[in-house]
């Protein structure tokens, strides 16, 4: 093990999980405390769920390094699943966690089913038309939720497109899903706690995934396809790994987002959702999974904090996108913050040869 | 008298006319059998009824003017563009029906004029990148991090080692590819190559920017790569002391078809070469020289 | 009779999404990205003519302008200060920039005129064409779009094969270091491109909101993407392309209104879009590209 310590990515993952610990272990300080408003005890829930959303979503777009803008309906998917398991195990399982634990593995499940699905198409596609249809797909899945009744009763699940009357509901039985109006009467499982495990199984997760033989054959997929065509790795094959893992974390996140709440509407995860995730990940810097984790926590208790800020934080989000992708990307720009950041980190993850001075010419 | 024999010994081989240089490895089926291959792009010919044969160690070359179509062959030996006609044996078997990934699988890598590398991962990733087929682990093993998964790295972490002493690169490594000079992300990207443990190894323009005393080393390195892996290697190049130097078999194109095959000495004794091809280089290099 | 009117008001809604569609794939076309912030356009257009003529009190024809010009200037700033640096940059940066500059659009017109929706007064000169006993109405608002968006179809076809501009535009579409090499000015190309596309939004927009007369920040995103649906339906690049796709777009949505739901109607539109990019990424009219390897 001391061997594995000494490699630079190990020690940086390190670093990533001594500090979700060490926020988890203050942030109970605080709570136990009394020292946290009761408006942000109640953003605790959503912004786990948040980082889970944007180290996920990095998967896709930092690692594997396409766009996806329908993130929000794997969260949908995974929520709506969930809450229909905590329904059926409610009278089964006495145990919240563990029903808390079913709902989010099957809120993942079923999101990874669909990330497959999805897949198969948008993975045949690259560049702005494989976001765009990413973008057709959670608009898809809003649209269709949003039609969706299901309901619960002695008979078993119901399901209709129609109405909730038209379930047919025998006596005793309880509508789930309520077409717009969403899933309705949930019964709260969501701790922080299940929020904070479900952050550590998440990195887990992608931080070994990165670091080994299918992780570097998705990033080499992303720097350059033909080039890992013509080392024998499937394209095709390692884009699907990378999202289907994605969407099946993002649907963990979506059962535990919706089980914090006594209603969810499909509206929820919109567009809108799925462009705040993509924030997180762009601030945080694509393919920087700590990044991630900061940006999102940052940005979801940012407007709790400031309420002047609410006013104008979609206006920010867009001018952070803006203003990033131009830092980043354009030449003259990227060096004058790159000396800014110069001064602030004089380490680098990878040696660049200029200043290692060797060089073999 | 010998000139005879050999004659009549390539009588033996499946295509004779075909080969580049037909003296070689009689005794054993050729790695790469090449016939009438062809590709058009929307009605122009791009390549057309190519036909070559590689023995199991040699080393060849494609040799022409810029946009001869000479690149485009290695596209369609790897499959990145498919044949509009003609057939493809490796090993004795019909690429017909497999892609680019299967191709390399079957021993055929390569490395691109336009160097492509994974920019942003380190040289040991890009070359790890290349075993991949080589130390195998599923996607749970690797995220569970069984032992399978350090075994495995291992193994590749050593086999790195030993292919990045070939050019003396251990030192870097760590480095980011991109941030590689030139002369190192070529070599970088011929070792990538070399680690899918090829059969036949094509190289574009592998002394593409390189000095002269660079390309004398890599000349080097070439023949010694091919002695110790035992495999073939084809080359697209334009420097002609690199091509009449270590190729033992050479293919002159123009136009998308072969204008002429043989040894080096038959290629520069070839008029019809030394017209269309040879004859200007010879003058721009004397004049060089002088 | 019903089936009839549903795709004249298709066809008026195709029109609609015809001309936003010719930005989206004039800009695809010639500066090789893919500007998300189109429809956003559309709605800053709307707000215009919406403020000329309810707040200065203009008539029609001079706030149409005005949205244009305004549309215009937006345009040409928006690929100046976000899509210009970028113009070697990767894709997926430049569409993250575009998604940027919707999303600053539809926030700032969210602080300008806030949420509440905001009630347009249609432009349309003519009045409800009543056929057959009346049981074929055709409203003006359907006719006069469809006339505009000929109109617009006619010239633009006109400005780009018979004019310098135009030349410039397909050159640089065709090869930009080539064109630039040939002294076409690169720059000057695309922002004209971004001028003619966003003008073009501004009618749009106006056209729009005089059919659906309800004017939000967010009126402009929907029939933006589904314009693009239009655009690559018809062959991203293509101006009949364009057209073509707009058209059938608009039929498909209406009579999957009409006839699927109501409230799946934006899926079938979307579930169109997949199918087209899985069958025929080129579009209708669109041209095979090679990658050069």
């Amino acid at each position: 093990m001391r061997r594995l310590f000494q490699e630079k990515t190990t020690r940086n993952n390190t670093v990533t999980y001594l500090m979700v610990i060490a926020a988890y272990v203050l942030m109970q300080l605080l709570l136990s405390g009394g020292h946290i408003s009761s408006a942000l005890q109640g953003q605790l829930v959503p912004i786990t769920a948040y980082i889970v959303m944007a180290v996920s979503l990095n998967l896709t777009v930092g690692v594997l390094g396409e766009l996806s803008l329908g993130h929000a309906g794997f969260m949908s998917v995974g929520a709506f699943s969930g809450v229909i398991m905590s329904f059926l195990l409610e009278s089964q399982i006495a145990s919240p966690g563990l029903r808390l634990l079913l709902s989010m593995i099957i809120g993942a499940i079923v999101a990874g089913i669909f990330g497959f699905l999805i897949g198969i198409p948008v993975m045949r596609l690259q560049g702005d038309y494989l976001a765009i249809v990413t973008l057709a797909f959670g608009e898809i899945i809003k649209n269709v939720m949003n039609t969706i009744y299901i309901g619960l009763d002695a008979e078993g699940l119901k399901l209709s497109m129609s109405s909730s009357a038209a379930l047919n509901l025998v006596e005793g039985g309880k509508t789930i899903i309520n077409g717009p109006m969403g899933a309705v009467g949930i019964k709260k499982l969501s701790t922080f706690t299940a929020g904070f495990v479900l952050i550590l199984i998440t990195l887990f997760i992608v931080l070994n995934l990165i670091n080994s033989r299918a992780g570097r054959a998705i990033m080499a997929v992303r720097d350059n396809k033909i080039a890992a065509e013509s080392l024998g790795i499937s394209v095709w094959r390692y884009r699907m790994m990378a999202f289907i893992t994605s969407a099946t974390l993002a649907g963990a996140a979506g059962a535990l987002y919706a089980l914090n709440y006594s209603t969810v509407i499909a509206r929820k995860f919109d567009f809108n959702t799925s462009i705040l995730v993509l924030v997180f990940v762009v601030l945080g810097g694509m393919g920087n999974i700590r990044g991630s984790i900061i940006a999102a926590t940052i940005l979801t208790v940012l407007p709790e904090v400031l309420r002047a800020f609410n006013d104008i934080r979609m206006l920010a989000y867009a001018v952070i996108l803006i203003l990033v992708m131009l830092a980043r990307n354009n030449a003259r720009l990227k060096r004058l913050f790159g000396q800014i950041k110069g001064i602030f980190t004089r380490q680098q993850a990878v040696v660049n040869i200029e200043e290692g001075g060797d060089s073999l010419d | 008298m010998i000139l005879l024999t050999e004659k009549e010994r390539t009588r033996m081989v499946p295509v004779p006319s075909h080969s580049i240089i037909p003296e070689r490895d009689l005794e054993q089926r050729p790695i790469l059998e090449v016939s009438r291959l062809g590709i058009n792009f929307g009605g122009l010919v791009a390549v057309d009824d190519f036909n070559v044969i590689v023995g199991r160690s040699e080393i060849s070359g494609l040799i022409g003017p810029n946009g001869a179509g000479k690149t485009t062959i290695f596209n369609l030996l790897t499959k990145v563009y498919e044949p509009t006609s003609g057939a493809i044996l490796l090993d004795g078997q019909s690429t017909e029906k497999m892609n680019t990934v299967q191709i390399n699988k079957a021993g055929i890598a390569r490395t691109f004029q336009n160097i492509r590398l994974f920019p942003s991962l380190s040289v040991e990733d890009n070359i790890k990148i290349g075993l991949h087929n080589q130390f195998k682990y599923d996607m749970l093993t690797g995220i569970l991090r069984l032992p399978r998964f350090f075994s495995a790295e291992k193994h590749a972490r050593e086999k790195v080692r030993e292919l990045l002493s070939i050019f003396n690169m251990e030192h870097m490594a760590k480095y980011k590819a991109g941030s590689l000079p030139y002369g190192a992300q070529r070599r970088l990207e011929f070792l990538r190559a070399l680690a899918t443990n090829p059969k036949l190894l094509l190289l574009d323009e592998p002394a593409a920017g390189m000095n002269p005393s660079e390309t004398e080393d890599l000349m080097k390195h070439i023949q010694k790569i091919r002695d110790q892996f035992n495999i073939a290697i084809m080359l697209i190049e334009h420097d002609m002391r690199l091509v009449m130097g270590i190729c033992e078999g050479i293919a002159v194109i123009n136009y998308g078809r072969i204008i002429a095959k043989g040894t080096p000495e038959e290629i520069q004794a070839n008029p019809e070469v030394i017209e269309a091809y040879l004859g200007k280089k010879k003058d721009e290099r004397h004049a060089d020289r002088q | 009779m019903a089936f009839l009117s549903y795709l004249i008001s298709g066809i008026s809604l195709g029109s609609i999404y015809a001309i936003i569609a010719l930005g989206y794939t004039m800009v695809y076309g010639i500066a090789k990205m893919l500007n998300f912030a189109h429809g956003d356009v559309i709605m800053v257009g709307g707000y215009m003519a919406y403020m000329a003529t309810t707040e200065f009190g203009w008539s029609p024809l001079p706030s149409t302008l005005f949205a244009m010009a305004v549309c215009t200037l937006l345009g040409v700033l928006i690929e100046q200060f976000a899509y210009k640096p970028l113009r070697r940059a990767p894709s997926l940066a430049v569409l993250i920039t575009a998604i940027g500059v919707s999303y600053f659009l539809q926030n700032a017109a969210l602080l300008l005129w806030s949420a509440n929706p905001k009630s347009f007064t249609s432009v349309v000169p003519f009045g409800t064409l009543r056929l057959f006993d009346g049981r074929l109405i055709i409203s003006g608002t359907a006719m006069f779009t469809i006339i505009i968006c000929i109109v617009i179809i006619v010239g633009l076809s006109a400005i780009v094969h018979r004019t310098k501009v135009g030349k410039a535009m397909r050159a640089v579409s065709e090869d930009r270091d080539a064109a630039q090499l040939m002294g076409v000015s690169v720059n000057r190309t695309i922002s004209t491109t971004f001028a003619i596309g966003s003008a073009l939004a501004a009618i749009a927009g106006v056209l729009l909101s005089s059919a659906y007369p309800i004017l939000m920040p967010t009126s402009g995103a929907m029939p933006g993407i589904k314009a693009f649906t239009a655009a690559v339906f018809g062959g991203i690049g293509s101006i009949p392309g364009a057209f073509l796709g707009g058209i059938l777009l608009g039929i498909i949505e209406i009579l999957g209104k009409a006839y699927i739901s109501t409230q799946l109607s934006d899926a079938i539109v979307f579930a169109v879009l997949i199918i087209i990019l899985l069958v025929k990424p080129t579009g209708l009219l669109g041209r095979k590209v090679l990658v050069k390897v």
